[in-house]
Parts: C-alpha cells; structure tokens; sequence
C-alpha cells in the first residue's frame, strides 16, 4: 500500500508541473466516478478476499490430516494410500531439490543473456534474442513434459548420464550423488526442466535491471581502464544486486509450484535417495495425480490438502522473500 | 386445403422438434479406463434411445465423489464399492464389460509373447527383490531365450488408476510378501520402479527404457504394438494375452455369487483364462430423486448391454456373459425405486 501511495506522488509530481487541470478533473466526483472507484475498489479487494480463502479452505481441509499426524506429517516419509498414512517429507524434500536445482542451472545461462543483450550484442540482435526468451515463457508447460519425457529423458539417458557416472564411479561423494540406473527421467531432468521454464522469467528482470544502470557510471569505470568483467563484477553487479536477486526468487517462486512438465519427468517414486538422477515426486505433481482417486471426507483427500497448504507457505515465504529484494531501492 | 396442408406441416414440425427436444441428456463421470467405450456407445447409441450421453472421465474417486454427492445420474468406477460403502451412499453397482491388463517389456532381442512370467517374479520385481533380467529365477523359466544382463526397470501408474487397483490386487493374491508389504488400492506405495501419468507414460517410459517392464490396458498395449508378456495362470499354464483368454476368465467366474457384483475375476480357474482380468462399474442412486433421468441411465445400458458388445470388441474390452446380463436387469428393478417405492425399470418398454 505504501508502495502504491508513493507511486502515486511521484506520478502526481510531474502533473502538477503541467498546470492545475488534471488535479481538477481528479477532484470532480460525480456519480460515474464514485460507481468506477468503487468498482475498481472491489476488483482490489476480490484479490485480497480469494488469497485468504484459498489459503484459509486449504488449510481447514487439510486439518484432519494435521491432526491425525500432528507435525509429524511435515517429516514423515509415508506415503501409503492402502494404510492411510501419510507424511510430506519426501513431496518437500522433491519440490525444494528441483527447484534450487534449476535455479543453479538458470541462473548463470540468464545472467549470459542479460549480459550480452545489453552489453555486448549489437542493436540488430538484441530485439529479436529478446522476443525469442519472452516467447519461451508462453510455451504451455504440458509441451514442455512431453518434450521432456520423449525427447530431453531418452537423449540425457543415452548421452549424458552414462558419461556422468563413469566419470563419477570412483570419486567418493560424486558416485552416490550420481549414481543409481540411468532412466533419463527423476529429480536432475525435472531440474532440468524447470531451469528452461524459468529461464525467460529471470533473464528478462536481469535484463531490464542491467539496463537501469547509469550509463555514467559504467563509461566512468571504463575510462579507468576496468575491462568489461570488471564494470560487470564492480559496477553492474553492486548496483543491480538486490533486483537480481529478487527476480531469481521470482523464477523460484514459478519452478516450486510447477506441476505438469514435473509430473511428466520425475518418474514420481515416493522416496529420497541420494542420488539426483533417482526418481522422486514434488508437492505440485503428488496432487496432481492423486486427487482424481482421493474420495471425499478421506484421509488422503485431507493429506493432499495440507501439502498444497504446505506449498502455499513454501510460495508464500519466496514470494514475500522476493517482494522485499524487489522493493524500490532507496535513495534512488 | 392449403390451410390443411400448412397446419399439417406444422403439426409436423412440431413432432420433428418435440423429436429433437426429446433427446435427453444423461450426465455420468467416472472411471478413465471404459470411457473410450461409453463415448462409442453414447454416439452409436444417441440415434436408437434417443438419448444424449454426457460422460466426464474424471477418475474413479471423482466418480464416486459425484455421485455420492449426486451430481451427476450415474457413477462409474473400476474398483468395485464394498455392501457397507454402497449401503452408507444408498448406491447400487453393476458391471458393464470387462478389461484385461497385460504386462508390456523391452528387452533388447527379446520379441512380443516370448517372455514368460510368473505372478509371484512379477511381484517380486516391484517389490525390488529381482533386479536383473539374468536371475537365475526368470532364466529357468525362459530357457529357449538369451536373456541380458541388465538391470530391470519396473514401472507402474503414478496416477491413482482403477488399473493399478486390480493389477496390485493381482500381485497380492499371488504374493503374501507384496500384500503385507505393499497391498491392493488405486495408488499403492510401490517399493521399486518408476511412475508414468496414465498408460501413455507407462508406455512411453518402457518404449524408451531398456529393461522395463510396465502394466497397461490390453487394448492400449495392442494399439501401440509394444511387447507383451505371458503369464503362468492359476492352473499351472502359461497362457499369452488373447480375446480367448480373456473370454475364458470371464466364463469361469461365478457371477452370482455377490449380490453387489462385487467378485473378484483375478486369478481366475481355468486351464486358458488369462489372470488379469478385471469389470468396471456403474454406480446408480437407489433412490434417485430424478426418476426419469434414472431410467433414461437403465434404458441406455439396456441399450448397451443388447446392442454394444461389438463396439467392446472393436477396442478390446470383454463383453459380459448374456446370463450376467440379464441377472442385472432383474437387479435394477428390484434394487432401485422411486420416492414411493415404486419400480423404475420395468423392462425395455418403459
């Protein structure tokens, strides 16, 4: 709100230099206006009102599970449909793997493009390299599963896991981190994965933030005599730290809550193994594929529940994360 | 008359549209696994009953969850309702055809058929406990095949499936160790493998993984050509997924023997019957408070039950014996009734 308020002074600043006229028009309220504001008014709220319903109905259909597991529920790693126990464990265990995984592997590809786009490639280039990362977002993620399991799955298991572990056999900690039988699918392909698909969101905020910087600053640094990987590491960087950080929380913030490109590639076993090539499940996919034959007033139907309330703190807890990174810095 | 003439067209007019505003909707949702054939007969059957069917392949549970809720006409679901879970909703159930799961692998060198397996190997790979397609084990059985060296890839349903329903109550009957370790249920928590979404992922991950073995529907596995196994039946024979062999099992259960349907087809006696075979089922309020649109669901599998059993064959179900067929028809009018107890289904007449 604060944000909004300050937003809104700065934009009056500038009006006001213009003349009176449009603080004039803002004060005259007649019926129309009085009907939008409050239109628009509601249309803010209705946000507000969805967010807690959602997180206040996820949370009392996930109580039976809560209280039939108490906190041991967030470390079991049960997941049982014929016994009716359930733990979130290994779902969690998944979903946070993947996820940081793929921002590992996005984040040194994103910050190349940003880089080059708006340091090194020349003007002809920049638009259309742009366009092409805008347009990797708007791919349905459904392609990007089966793109995954029939193309991504078979190529890494031929080409790229096998070289890996023999690479790895004999180097203590490596051979278990990589080892186990090569399907091509499980945790490091829907990590893989989910880098591509978060790979748009934050090459194009490193992007814009890079293009922030004052030129002046940066031809200062030059006429020093700084190479372009020191304007990069002690001017860029510093100026545009916190934003970067944000929009990598912001990729984080897409990739925990993935669901079918994940369920597609990550061969869905329930359990945890050392290895990143072994399978697994994230929170997103276990619902996906287990609410169709969850019955009402079950005890798996609630469980579901409590890890999507699970994965909405999760989300909640990077997003906000983000937000604070993100805010406009001050001073500025 | 002209004027006859007009009013007769118009009297026509208004039959044909009377015609036409009488196809009713009946609105089922359920079961994944029989929607290809409750789709097929909705449209073949639109035309002789008059009747629009509008079915959503939402899942077994959802079909369940609908009906309970009485959402929808009719449920449908591949595992059958326990007499207590159907008493507490106030349902009845009845099987329309049956289906069949088979066993589908890759192994290099190894052609469609040749494979044989046991029950109680193939519980063992999906409990973990043979790994290898070289074990001694899998060898005695399979002694005219060279089979490799590799490690065996079980892969199963990650998706809650009617399939995995019956194909883990098959592993359980045949196997004390997978029924106390992991039993019989839409999902189940598998000790070994990987999972695929629905048959497509279970065929797409054993087409392309060398040493898998996977189960899916018999008309999937046969639409999609990939490798299928033999199983040794309950009578000691190895028999290869065939129409015969399914026909053979559903001959040889006793129907009757449950009033709510409920038997079990796994496993079956029987010197050809093929193990894996299971019903699907639709589920009907007893009481239902739209008499109409329940009799309109009764006349449609009447319907179905007459005219559809060549639709079933074409996409590899298994119609249901005539005898069968007829003990529901007999059921619904017994079981199912009105708000003042009056019969709904009173024959193909009504």
């Amino acid at each position: 709100m604060q944000q909004a308020a300050s937003a809104a002074a700065t934009m009056g600043g500038p009006l006001g230099s213009h003349g009176g006229r449009a603080r004039t028009a803002r004060r005259s309220s007649n019926l129309g206006d009085r009907i939008f504001e409050g239109i628009v008014t509601a249309a803010g709220l209705l946000v507000l009102g969805l967010l807690g319903g959602i997180i206040v109905l996820l949370f009392i259909g996930g109580w039976p599970a809560f209280r039939e597991f108490g906190f041991g529920f967030l470390w079991s790693a049960e997941w049982d449909s014929v016994r009716e126990q359930f733990g979130a464990v290994i779902s969690v265990y998944g979903t946070i793997v993947t996820s940081i995984l793929a921002i590992v592997f996005a984040v040194p590809v994103a910050f190349g493009i940003a880089y080059y786009l708006t340091e090194i490639a020349p003007e002809v280039i920049r638009r259309p390299v742009g366009i092409a990362i805008e347009l990797l977002a708007a791919v349905p993620s459904i392609i990007y599963g089966m793109w995954g399991l029939f193309v991504l799955a078979p190529f890494l298991a031929q080409y790229v896991q096998p070289p890996i572990q023999d690479w790895t056999m004999d180097i203590p900690i490596l051979n278990e981190l990589f080892g186990g039988p090569a399907f091509g699918i499980g945790i490091f392909t829907a990590a893989l994965i989910l880098a591509i698909m978060i790979l748009p969101f934050i090459a194009a905020t490193m992007r814009d933030v890079f293009m922030q910087v004052p030129a002046i600053y940066k031809e200062s640094a030059y006429g020093l005599g700084a190479t372009r990987w020191e304007v990069v590491r002690n001017v860029v960087f510093p100026y545009t730290r916190a934003s970067v950080v944000g929009g990598i929380m912001l990729g984080l913030g897409r990739a925990l809550g993935e669901t079918m490109a994940v369920t597609f590639v990550i061969g869905n076993a329930n359990a945890i193994s050392p290895s990143l090539f072994a399978t697994g499940n994230t929170i997103a996919s276990v619902i996906a594929l287990e609410f169709p034959e969850a019955l009402q007033g079950s005890l798996k139907l609630s469980s579901l529940l409590a890890l999507g309330f699970i994965l909405f703190v999760i989300s909640f807890i990077v997003l906000a994360t983000s937000r604070y990174m993100l805010r406009p810095r001050l001073g500025n | 008359m002209s004027i006859r003439n007009t009013a007769l067209a118009a009297a026509a007019g208004l039959v044909l549209s009377f015609g036409t505003a009488a196809a009713q909707q009946i609105t089922g949702a359920g079961a994944t696994f029989p929607a290809p054939l409750y789709q097929k007969w909705g449209e073949a059957g639109q035309e002789p009953t008059g009747l629009q069917l509008n079915y959503q392949a939402i899942g077994s549970g959802g079909g369940i969850n609908q009906i309970t809720n009485r959402t929808v006409l009719f449920g449908a679901s591949d595992a059958n309702l326990t007499a207590e879970r159907l008493g507490q909703a106030n349902l009845f159930q009845f099987p329309t055809v049956l289906g069949s799961i088979v066993l589908v692998y890759n192994i290099p060198g190894i052609e469609s058929g040749k494979l044989r397996l046991t029950g109680e190997l193939v519980a063992d790979m999906y409990l973990g406990k043979i790994r290898r397609w070289n074990d001694p084990k899998l060898v005695e059985l399979n002694r005219e095949l060279n089979l490799p060296n590799l490690p065996i890839a079980p892969v199963y349903r990650a998706d809650g499936s009617g399939t995995t329903f019956q194909f883990a109550g098959y592993l359980s009957i045949v196997s004390d160790e997978f029924k106390t370790n992991v039993g019989q249920g839409t999902s189940v928590p598998w000790k070994a493998g990987t999972g695929g979404r629905g048959n497509a992922g279970v065929a797409g991950i054993v087409r392309q993984t060398r040493g898998s073995i996977g189960y899916v529907e018999h008309a999937y596995a046969k639409q999609n050509n990939l490798a299928m196994a033999q199983l040794r039946n309950k009578a000691g024979n190895f028999v290869y997924p065939t129409e015969d062999t399914f026909q053979a099992s559903a001959a040889s259960a006793d129907w009757l023997s449950d009033p709510t349907f409920g038997i079990s087809l796994l496993d079956q006696q029987g010197e050809k019957s093929w193990p894996i075979v299971a019903p699907t089922y639709i589920l009907l309020p007893k009481n239902p408070t739209d008499v109409a649109g329940s009799r309109n669901v009764m006349r449609f599998f009447d319907w179905a039950f007459k005219e559809g059993d060549r639709f079933a064959d074409e996409l590899g179900y298994i119609p249901l014996p005539q005898n069968v067929k007829d003990v529901i028809r007999q059921a619904w009018s017994r079981e199912i009734k009105g708000p003042n107890g009056e019969v709904i289904w009173t024959g193909s007449g009504s």
